[in-house]
């Protein structure tokens, strides 16, 4: 599986990356919404990882972006403000999941392996 | 019961007092205004009724008073000509005999005893008639005494009459000790010589002409001479020939009325008149307080209704006063209880962004020490290098678990944050108790407080709003916690309360509440805490939000045992509650 992190916060993004990677995710890690879409263009990512609040772009909005390129790319994001159930409010699409900073990342992987197997 | 019944009768303003705490302050100072509002209107009310009254009482009074006087200086001065006539009348008489008759015809007791039956036919009153010489000897005499030969030389009326050629007497006794008066004309004959015709009238006729006179019962007709001895019959100013016991009035010419006290301090009205010609003077006496007694019955009436209306006026203003400064009070505790919400809730949002911002930001560099962390951890787990250090792995996971810890207190802060202010959706009433225990159980860990949350998992989410909810639950946990000491116990119970509603029950085993205090602690401004910063708004806040979210909420308390708040929620709320908010 092969999966986009988008988070400005480099420290945070890059472990994530790293984390994934033993765990056998080939996880590839930017810190802004443009080198995204620029390596969107470049592979086909199955998943994306996308921090909600980002500057310049939400993350909200970039996934509209990738998904015009790749219609078949999958979504999960991650929040630094509130719980998950508030974005289930906001969010209007059913199945998308927000995870909420600091995360655990056995619920990360368990969560990509369910959005990719639907 | 008697307090009761005070507190019921004053208002509710009279025994206020500002609070100390707080910068919001009344606006009025209600019994001032309230002492303004009936003084000044009593004042306004009553000065024209007063006067108006006094105005009437006087007019009234002197009308009356007139009246009196007008009737009896009519009286005095009809009964002045009455007596005056009946004088001059007789007197008239004699004058006639002495011109028709020569002093010798006189001297004939035949002749005189048909004069006396003529002149008693003609006037009542004579009892006898006779003849003195100018030396005072009764020359002839006709009538019922033996009086012929009798010398009147020194005699005080003889001396009179041969200075004044007519005239009339005082009433005296003489020498038949009979009450009498007389008439006495002298007749000069040729040569300066003179005799003098007399006639002695009863004063029995005088009495009656006088006593019919009496009309109205208390009054008194009757005459004095000139020294104030009376001469006819008087039912109070004393007997006969004796002093009269009010003082001679002075002398005026035609009738008038003074006013006078007798001897007992009675006020009367005096009637009088000076007969001219004759030593008599007409008193009519009458007591003032019968002849006003018409005017005490219209003054009883008038103060009766006067003091009527200042009762009714004063009910009425002391009314309308105490009921509309009750009504700006009532005012003015609103817009008091309206600022301190506000200004709660303000700080409360204020809390909340601070809160929000605080935990948001440390919740970033929380997330990378949580990803660095876990980084360690897998290559610990994941790499040889550093895979059988168990000291360093156990370092890694007491590093998580801290990250975990602060994750749950930056989530909670950020969820309550997110809530203050914000309207109505689904909540779990378990979620909102956990967040406010979770708040407040440091201060429970460090007080040794067990608190107890027993919420029925058969609860579904409801309709209503988390911020108030969070307040709710809040205030309350922290007023148990006040009135709680270390190491006591805190239980929260919630269950389904058929058919439609939550109750949340919330038991302390503190101090209680004394069961007078009991019936205002949800009052705005009740605080037994004044004196360590309480405003007493609190639970007064609390019961506002409950009504709020169309709940109710109840006390029951035993001093020394404990209190319970019960929160009864709908699960539905209302539209126009929903639409309030």
């Amino acid at each position: 599986m092969k999966v986009l992190l988008v988070d400005d916060e480099d420290e945070l993004v890059s472990a994530l990356a790293e984390r994934l990677s033993y765990r056998g995710i080939d996880a590839t890690w930017v810190n802004n919404c443009l080198d995204a879409q620029a390596l969107a263009e470049l592979n086909d990512y199955d998943l994306a990882v996308l921090d909600v609040k980002m500057p310049k772009m939400s993350g909200l909005e970039l996934k509209r972006r990738l998904q015009e390129k790749r219609p078949a790319m999958k979504f999960i994001f991650v929040t630094g403000h509130g719980s998950e159930d508030d974005f289930k409010e906001a969010s209007a699409e059913e199945g998308t999941y927000y995870l909420v900073k600091p995360i655990n990342i056995e619920v990360l992987v368990a969560r990509m392996k369910e959005v990719l197997a639907k | 019961m008697l307090m009761s019944l005070f507190r019921r009768v004053i208002p509710d303003f009279w025994g206020h007092q500002d609070s100390d705490e707080g910068p919001f302050k009344h606006l009025f100072d209600f019994g001032r205004i309230w002492r303004l509002a009936v003084g000044l209107s009593v004042a306004m009310a009553l000065a024209p009724v007063v006067s108006m009254a006094l105005f009437d009482f006087k007019v009234t009074h002197n009308a009356m008073e007139g009246e009196v006087m007008e009737r009896t200086s009519r009286l005095v001065s009809n009964t002045r000509r009455t007596v005056a006539f009946f004088l001059s009348e007789r007197k008239a008489a004699l004058d006639f005999v002495v011109h028709e008759h020569s002093y010798e015809e006189l001297l004939d007791p035949r002749l005189l005893t048909g004069l006396l039956a003529g002149i008693q036919k003609a006037f009542s009153g004579f009892t006898d008639i006779g003849v003195i010489d100018h030396q005072g000897n009764q020359q002839s005499y006709v009538g019922p005494y033996e009086l012929k030969g009798v010398n009147y030389s020194d005699q005080e009326w003889f001396k009179e009459v041969a200075l004044q050629r007519v005239y009339i007497s005082d009433v005296f006794l003489g020498f038949r000790q009979v009450p009498h008066l007389v008439i006495a004309i002298k007749h000069d004959l040729p040569g300066g010589a003179y005799y003098v015709f007399r006639a002695t009238l009863d004063t029995a006729l005088f009495n009656d002409l006088l006593s019919e006179l009496e009309v109205s019962g208390q009054s008194d007709a009757f005459l004095i001479n000139r020294q104030g001895i009376i001469q006819t019959p008087t039912r109070y100013a004393g007997r006969v020939l004796e002093k009269m016991s009010l003082p001679v009035p002075g002398y005026f010419e035609g009738s008038r009325v003074i006013e006078d006290v007798d001897l007992g301090g009675e006020s009367l009205v005096i009637g009088y008149a000076y007969i001219t010609h004759t030593p008599f003077i007409l008193m009519i006496v009458k007591h003032k307080a019968e002849q006003m007694k018409a005017w005490y019955r219209t003054r009883t009436k008038l103060i009766g209704f006067l003091g009527a209306s200042i009762v009714a006026i004063l009910v009425v203003i002391l009314g309308v006063a105490t009921h509309l400064v009750n009504k700006i009070h009532l005012a003015d505790e609103n817009r008091l209880m309206t600022l301190h919400q506000v200004e709660y809730t303000n700080k409360m949002a204020s809390i909340g962004r601070l809160a929000a911002g605080v935990a948001h930001e440390i919740n970033n560099p929380l997330a990378i020490i949580n990803e660095k962390a876990g980084l360690m951890q897998d290559m610990f787990t994941y790499g040889d290098k550093y895979a059988k250090d168990e000291k360093l792995m156990g370092l890694v996971d007491s590093i998580l678990t801290s990250v975990e810890r602060c994750g749950a207190i930056t989530k909670r802060l950020l969820s309550f944050a997110r809530h203050v202010g914000v309207s109505i959706g689904p909540v779990h009433i378990k979620e909102v108790i956990d967040e406010v225990t979770g708040l407040l159980g440091k201060e429970a860990n460090y007080r040794g407080i067990t608190v107890n949350v027993d919420v029925s998992p058969r609860i579904p989410a409801f309709e209503s709003d988390r911020g108030k909810l969070q307040q709710i639950f809040l205030n309350l946990v922290n007023n148990a916690f006040a009135a709680m000491s270390d190491g006591g116990r805190l239980d929260i119970k919630g269950m389904l309360q058929p058919p439609d509603a939550i109750r949340i029950q919330v038991t302390d085993d503190g101090c209680g509440i004394p069961s007078a205090d009991l019936k205002r602690i949800f009052e705005p401004f009740f605080s037994t805490k004044k004196k360590k910063g309480g405003t007493g708004l609190g639970l007064s806040i609390t019961y506002g939000l409950v009504q709020e979210l169309g709940g109710k909420i109840d006390v029951r308390s035993e001093v020394g045992k404990g209190t319970t708040f019960v929160v009864t929620l709908p699960r539905q709320l209302n539209q126009k509650k929903k639409e309030d908010t």
